[in-house]
């Protein structure tokens, strides 16, 4: 199965749609926006250029000609606005979807994230909570400027309270941005930008959801199992064909949740094929691929036949364009990995 | 070509109540004499909370305690002006107002002592809980003006807080978002010129903190923060305006920090004395007491009857704060989402199992 089929599959495993339409990441980012602001007046959207340019990815396109500029909200340049005011319009009545332009200038918002979105149902006992959701496009590839190739998922990951969702697709795009929007908690959407366009796939016309904290098994193997999410998918669906070439059999798993995260089908597949490659475009050191290897270590040791092994981006800044090539793990480098575990 | 003006700004104080209790007649408002009576006993109660508050940190029955000595009038007056359906989001010295607003004294003692149900307020008290890293409550106070605005709502978001949050990046956005979505909100500076140790003139090389509402396109105005009287007004006609659709406006209460920045704080380390029993000569409760004592509403009688149901209403919070069930340890987990996730049910698990061997 190549990448571009995994979406229509998933859509026959998930509920087979009336209709569908080839959609890319961002049309369909923008058609869940779409569809939830038409079913639930509550949801409004917010950011930087979201509403009259339709966003810089054009992931918001037609939006405010559709529910007028109430509802898709210019907000001025401050990401700690953009954020603050989505937890005093969750906490509110409101289903804010915010918009950080990149990953990379979410920094002036993590106190509102960290400080107050995530902890707003616990430490009022559950009497107040922020419903709302964050989509920032996240991840190198596009050789941009600097700060806006970053990979920053550690960061949330480490703080619990707020869930951390990654399409890979467009299929997932859509029907996991529906679930973030209809969840009660603040979820951060982080959107693969470099793929925000590569491809296309058949997804529902109408609303459907893909659930949060669920894995899901994208190509089927038994020798080695990759672990995944975002963007690095689809150079997992590389390597393994390559590796097919070679008569290597490996699976893919997309974990599309990071928080919460699906540890059954992660540790189910290592059990089946004894080795387990992650790959992520974040720095190697405190990734969350180290993780995941210590949860398989704590549940799956004696069905390793190798240690685990991380294929990720480097403990380093993220390089200007020039350099982006040495730094973003590629389809040899995971291959590279695969063979070390059949080897050792 | 000439050099023009392209912008002169005014920013107005209000008083009404002097140290000596006499008003300004042309000012003062008509209120009734027993919202009068009111206000006064409302600021009797929160000086009773705060000074029973510090003896039971003293006694190792309370956690750090941030004290409001001093700031009662600014609470109180703002309080008295809000309306049902209003919003506060407070900071961390806003025990007072947050008790007029509904939270039982109990919940804000608890919270203090280190229990997180002292932040979760019964059904229908619309207060958010205590905001404690510095300016960030800004941002929700006009996110929450903002969705009044947006459904309609004839509600308005009062947010609090400090001289020094002011210095915080998220109160310059707050106030620039404010005014370009017009939320139906109101922001209220406790002006109590020291942010722990440092004083107002570190803090801000700008006069005074209400001119910086000009730099928004909001209106800004400074009151005397111990003159239950100015306070009231203002918020009277912010509120109004905010709910009438005519945006936001930032208050300036100027006060003074009487007591320690917490009691985990000495302030005789960094501040003269002097300065703080000059400004323990302004202080609210006794100035309001002085008017309504000239003025026919107040006697001896009253004040006795007065101070008995304070001493009754304090020692019944102290009761109900100390006869709290003990919490169940699995509430730590309880509440991080809607519904427990995996990871936690497992870490619960554990903690269970720790607690009952």
């Amino acid at each position: 199965m190549s990448a571009t089929e995994t979406g229509s599959a998933a859509a026959r495993a998930e509920g087979s749609p009336e209709s569908s339409e080839r959609l890319t990441i961002a049309q369909a980012v923008r058609d869940a926006l779409r569809d939830e602001m038409a079913r639930d007046e509550r949801v409004i959207v917010l950011g930087e250029d979201v509403g009259i340019d339709g966003g810089v990815f054009r992931a918001t396109e037609g939006l405010i000609e559709a529910f007028g500029p109430d509802r898709v909200i210019d907000t001025p340049l401050a990401e700690s606005a953009i954020i603050g005011m989505s937890v005093g319009l969750a906490a509110t009545g409101m289903r804010p979807v915010a918009e950080i332009q990149f990953m990379g200038f979410v920094y002036p918002a993590v106190n509102q994230l960290l400080g107050h979105a995530a902890r707003m149902r616990n430490r009022t006992r559950g009497r107040l909570s922020v419903p709302m959701v964050v989509r920032m496009p996240y991840g190198g590839g596009i050789h941009p400027p600097e700060h806006h190739s970053e990979s920053y998922e550690s960061l949330f990951l480490a703080t619990p309270g707020i869930k951390v969702v990654v399409p890979s697709n467009p299929y997932d795009a859509k029907g996991l941005l529906i679930a973030a929007i209809r969840d009660d908690d603040p979820v951060l959407f982080m959107e693969p930008k470099r793929i925000y366009r590569a491809f296309r796939e058949a997804v529902p016309t109408t609303p459907f959801t893909v659930p949060i904290g669920s894995a899901k098994v994208v190509h089927e193997g038994d020798e080695a199992t990759l672990i995944s999410w975002g963007a690095m998918v689809r150079v997992c669906h590389d390597a393994a064909d390559m590796l097919a070439r070679d008569n290597i059999s490996v699976e893919v798993v997309d974990l599309r949740t990071l928080n919460p995260l699906d540890r059954e089908t992660i540790l189910t597949s290592v059990r089946k094929t004894g080795r387990a490659v992650v790959v992520h475009e974040a720095p190697r050191s405190n990734g969350f691929g180290g993780e995941i290897a210590a949860l398989i270590g704590e549940h799956a040791l004696l069905h390793l036949h190798a240690p685990v092994q991380r294929v990720t981006g480097f403990d380093v800044i993220f390089p200007l364009a020039k350099n982006e090539h040495l730094y973003l793990p590629t389809r040899n480098r995971i291959a590279a990995a695969v063979r070390r575990t059949l080897e050792y | 070509m000439p050099r023009t003006q392209v912008y002169h700004a005014v920013t107005e104080r209000l008083e009404i109540l002097d140290p000596e209790g006499k008003v300004d007649r042309e000012l003062a408002p008509d209120l009734p004499p027993e919202t009068v009576r009111r206000m006064y006993r409302d600021m009797a109660l929160m000086r009773a909370m705060d000074d029973k508050a510090l003896k039971l940190q003293r006694q190792g029955r309370m956690g750090t305690w941030p004290p409001i000595r001093g700031q009662e009038a600014i609470q109180a007056g703002v309080a008295h002006a809000m309306a049902e359906g209003d919003w506060l989001i407070p900071a961390f010295r806003e025990h007072g107002i947050m008790l007029l607003r509904g939270v039982p004294a109990h919940l804000i003692y608890a919270y203090w002592a280190g229990d997180e149900r002292g932040s979760a307020f019964p059904d229908g008290v619309r207060v958010f809980p205590v905001a404690v890293p510095v300016g960030s409550q800004w941002q929700h106070g006009a996110g929450v003006g903002l969705s009044l605005k947006l459904r309609g709502e004839p509600a308005v978001a009062v947010t609090f807080g400090g001289d020094g949050s002011t210095s915080e990046g998220d109160f310059h956005e707050a106030m620039n978002c404010a005014g370009v979505f017009g939320c139906q909100s109101v922001f209220v500076i406790q002006n109590n010129q020291w942010a722990i140790s440092v004083p107002l003139h570190r803090q801000t090389a700008s006069e005074t903190l209400a001119q910086k509402a000009h730099a928004y396109g909001i209106p800004g105005i400074q009151v005397d923060g111990n003159d239950v009287f100015a306070v009231w007004v203002a918020a009277s006609e912010a509120l109004a305006r905010a709910r009438s659709g005519g945006g936001p406006t930032l208050i300036e209460a100027l006060t003074y920090r009487i007591g320690d920045h917490t009691t985990a704080d000495d302030a005789s380390r960094y501040r003269p004395e002097t300065e703080v029993a000059a400004w323990a000569d302004r202080d609210p409760i006794l100035r309001l007491r002085r008017y309504m004592e000239s003025a026919g509403l107040w006697d001896e009688s009253r004040e006795e009857a007065l101070t008995g149901e304070v001493h009754e209403w304090i020692d019944r919070t102290v009761v109900n704060l100390e006869e709290m069930p003990p919490q169940d340890p699995r509430d730590i987990f309880t509440h991080m989402y809607a519904e427990l996730p995996p990871n936690l049910r497992e870490q619960m698990a554990e903690v269970v199992a720790e607690v009952r061997t």
